[in-house]
């Protein structure tokens, strides 16, 4: 991975000297990872390492929590998303988010997808946006006949589905997810993820999950987190998925897609 | 490892279990001890309060009404055609004997001296004890008549055809004992009723025109055609003008059931007085504009003070409470100066209302009485001219609750899900969008019910308004905003403080009224809530 860290327009985004603080507790540290165009990249590794808080770095999701500090880049189109002239608002209308939990606006289907569109200006059909993002999410057959349903109405799989159609709606070029598929059941996990594959045609994706399988099935690249004696999380590993499930470079890394450790 | 030594077994396990158990039986019990004590608090002060809404009431009138019905009528009967009064009843009765077309009305025993000559007429529908409606033996179609006949026929009617079809086309004589006697008394209490409130609007109208003066008549007919008027209109205006009732002494309901002995005896000492069970929340009482007499004292002044007042309160609270809350909730950086301001508006919730007043006083009263009593907008109403102003009042309570509108507002705000911030923000949303879209929409419910809580607390609220200037004696409605004012609590608290006894019955019954205006806010609170409420 050190020798691709140049910021040519290959890369969809790519961080380089990640530290992230919490207060005086540096969370994670030194982390470089480059992110390609329309390739699906797993981020795995044990619980409290980092990886939700590294994704949300990716579109200033941790501008929202007081107490965290970040150092280092986060270069998106070779533009450092944290420099001082750029506006978290934007970065987020080009970097979307899929929650852990399903969180749909307690509003109907339709104006869940639609109401992203609207705030961001979005002068074309609104109908046919909202037709071909549900579509795009897979959604489309199940709900096109009930619209008006409130969100909430719809099955846990299906929420999670709506959030990706709400995402897909305002036409990102990255979508993070976030342990999309751990609040659901194996089937509704099963969708996500052909999703996903299908979505990675047009969208580069990032994926936080704790499911060996669902990486090594789904995704391209993996990066392996874990973290020190001092809890602080770093970037252990990084390699095409293939090569780290098979090969893994590090001692540790092996034990933990073998199931020896975490 | 023994996992088993460790932990209770057997019976000692039974004890142990049975042991936590009764702690919660016992708790359980206190807390059902706590709210029964509650409830029955609360049913005493329910119960104190309709105790004195209801009850006997020992009225005295100007002109007693059961003798305006009874002169009228009587007046009547004496003016009717052909009528003629006989001092004697003998004479009478002998009279009547003789001619076939009169009727006459006897007392038994006179009736009975004469009963050769004449025959007494059956009443079918009714009974006038002491009374014998009586003809000539003469006369051979008259068996029978109806309450109904025996009105006509003894004031309007001119021949007997008048009364019933198939009489003799004949004029109708009418033999009557003198005025003020017993007979003819009882006769016209049982034919016509002697209750004002029984009378058609047609006969009060009458009796106005009797027993007002000429000039006040023409006032009245000059405010409203008699025609148009209303049963209630000339009940009203007469009570008002003519009958003038005085309550003299007043008992409440639980005496009234448990004590009759004793009223009957205390009014057997007032004999020119009248006992009557009232009900003192009448529709009359809600909307008669308040009066120095209790009998004719209503609310509908305070009233509509206590709701301009809250217009205000409400107008100016909850805006700026809302406000306040988003900016602390949202914006605030946690600064000293945001640290500053939360614990003084944590401080501010528990201040003592009178001290708002104080405040107000000072600020709104005196300080922008330009703009309070409306001056500065040349709308200062002349009979005020001063800042103690509806719109002062409602300012003052609209700061007495405003800390507690924040409080609640931010409590509201802070319970919607972060989840849906993030999803927010994760869509490219402005905070404004967020909060617009959802913080505000989400936490509606909550900050609406707690509006509505605060604004039941400024709608009782007294000790502020007394020092801020509230009218204690008002007589004409307010009219907007730079009218001076009264509010229900503020006049029930001078009602308490009258001597009369009926201002009591009448502030326990404005506390009625304004309990269920307090409960009707609340119901809409609830209202709105489950209206807003979302599930997620
Ligand atoms: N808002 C926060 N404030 C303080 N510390 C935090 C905050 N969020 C996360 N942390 C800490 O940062 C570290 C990394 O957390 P993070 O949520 O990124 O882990 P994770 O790898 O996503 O774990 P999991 O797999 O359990 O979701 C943890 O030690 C956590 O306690
Ligand atoms: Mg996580």
């Amino acid at each position: 991975m050190a020798d691709q860290s140049s910021s040519n327009g290959h890369y969809a985004i790519e961080a380089k000297n990640l530290n992230v603080f919490y207060g005086d507790f540096h969370a994670v540290k030194d982390v470089n990872l480059t992110v390609e165009k329309n390739k699906i990249t797993a981020l795995i590794g044990p619980s409290g390492c980092g990886k939700s808080t590294v994704l949300r770095c990716f579109n200033r999701m941790n501008d929202l929590i007081p107490v965290a500090r970040i150092q280092g880049d986060v270069l998106f189109h070779g533009k450092n998303i944290y420099d001082p002239d750029v506006d978290p608002v934007q970065v987020r209308r080009r970097i979307g988010m899929v929650f852990q939990k399903p969180n749909p606006f307690p509003k109907s289907i339709y104006d869940n997808v639609a109401w992203g569109a609207k705030i961001n200006g979005f002068k074309g059909d609104l109908d046919e946006l909202v037709r071909t993002s549900l579509e795009g999410a897979a959604l489309w057959d199940e709900v096109k006949d009930k619209l008006d349903a409130n969100g909430y109405s719809l099955s846990g799989g299906q929420q999670q589905r709506l959030c990706i159609a709400r995402a897909l709606a305002v036409r990102p070029d990255i979508i993070l997810m976030d342990e999309p598929t751990s609040a659901l059941d194996p089937i509704a996990s099963l969708r996500i993820e052909e999703l996903m594959i299908q979505l990675a045609e047009q969208y580069t994706i990032i994926v936080v999950t704790h499911n060996m399988q669902q990486a090594a099935r789904v995704s391209d690249y993996t990066a392996f987190f874990t973290v020190d004696e001092g809890r602080t999380g770093y970037l252990e590993e990084f390699a095409p998925t293939e090569e780290l499930f098979t090969t893994p470079r590090s001692r540790i890394t092996e034990d933990y897609i073998t199931g020896r450790f975490g | 490892m023994t996992n088993n030594s460790y932990f209770p077994e057997g019976s000692e396990l039974e004890r142990f279990v049975k042991r936590r158990r009764q702690k919660g039986v016992i708790w359980r019990s206190l807390f059902l001890l706590a709210t029964t004590l509650g409830v029955i608090i609360l049913m005493v002060l329910l119960l104190s309060i309709i105790d004195d809404s209801l009850g006997y009431a020992a009225v005295q009138y100007k002109i007693d009404p059961h003798e305006m019905v009874v002169g009228f009528y009587q007046d009547m009967a004496l003016n009717a055609s052909n009528a003629r009064a006989f001092d004697d009843a003998d004479e009478l009765a002998r009279a009547l004997g003789e001619h076939p077309d009169a009727v006459g009305l006897l007392d038994e025993a006179t009736f009975r001296a004469h009963a050769d000559d004449l025959r007494a007429v059956s009443i079918e529908d009714g009974e006038l004890p002491g009374v014998v409606v009586a003809v000539s033996q003469q006369n051979d179609w008259l068996q029978s008549v109806t309450m109904q006949e025996l009105a006509p026929l003894f004031t309007i009617a001119e021949t007997w055809s008048d009364v019933r079809e198939g009489w003799p086309e004949t004029p109708v004589h009418r033999y009557l004992p003198p005025a003020g006697s017993p007979v003819l008394t009882t006769f016209i209490a049982g034919v016509y009723g002697d209750d004002p409130a029984q009378q058609p609007v047609e006969a009060l109208l009458a009796m106005l025109a009797q027993h007002l003066s000429p000039g006040a008549l023409r006032q009245f007919v000059a405010e409203k055609p008699l025609d148009q008027r209303t049963q209630e209109e000339a009940l009203g205006i007469l009570a008002e003008r003519v009958l003038e009732p005085t309550v003299i002494e007043t008992w409440s309901l639980s005496q009234s059931i448990l004590h009759k002995d004793e009223i009957e005896a205390a009014m057997a000492q007032t004999p020119d007085a009248e006992l009557e069970f009232r009900r003192w929340v009448t529709w009359d009482f809600i909307t008669s504009p308040q009066s120095s007499k209790p009998e004719l004292a209503g609310v509908r002044t305070a009233i509509i003070g206590s709701l301009w007042v809250v217009l205000i309160t409400l107008l100016f609270s909850v805006p700026v409470g809302i406000g306040a809350a988003v900016y602390l909730e949202e914006y605030g950086s946690g600064s000293r100066l945001d640290q500053f301001i939360e614990n003084n508006i944590n401080n501010l919730a528990g201040v003592p209302s009178i001290i708002y007043g104080m405040l107000g006083l000072a600020v709104f009263v005196r300080a922008l009485e330009p703009l309070t009593s409306g001056s500065m907008f040349g709308l200062a109403d002349p009979t005020t001219a001063n800042g103690r102003t509806i719109l002062a009042a409602g300012l003052t309570l609209g700061l007495l609750i405003l800390p507690i509108i924040i409080i609640n507002a931010r409590e509201a705000i802070r319970a919607v899900p972060r989840a849906f911030r993030e999803a927010s923000y994760g869509l490219g949303a402005t905070k404004w969008q967020t909060i617009w879209h959802h913080v505000l929409p989400n936490a509606i419910p909550g900050i609406l019910t707690g509006s509505i809580l605060a604004i039941s607390r400024a709608f009782g609220e007294t000790a502020p308004l007394v020092v801020v200037g509230a009218s204690t004696a008002i007589f004409v409605d307010p009219n907007g905003p730079f009218s001076k004012f009264t509010t229900l609590p503020i006049q029930i608290y001078q009602w308490t403080s009258r001597p009369q006894a009926a201002f009591q019955n009448l502030a326990a019954a404005a506390i009625i009224v304004l309990l269920a205006l307090l409960l009707a806010l609340n119901a809409v609170a609830i209202l709105l809530r489950n209206k807003y409420q979302r599930s997620y």
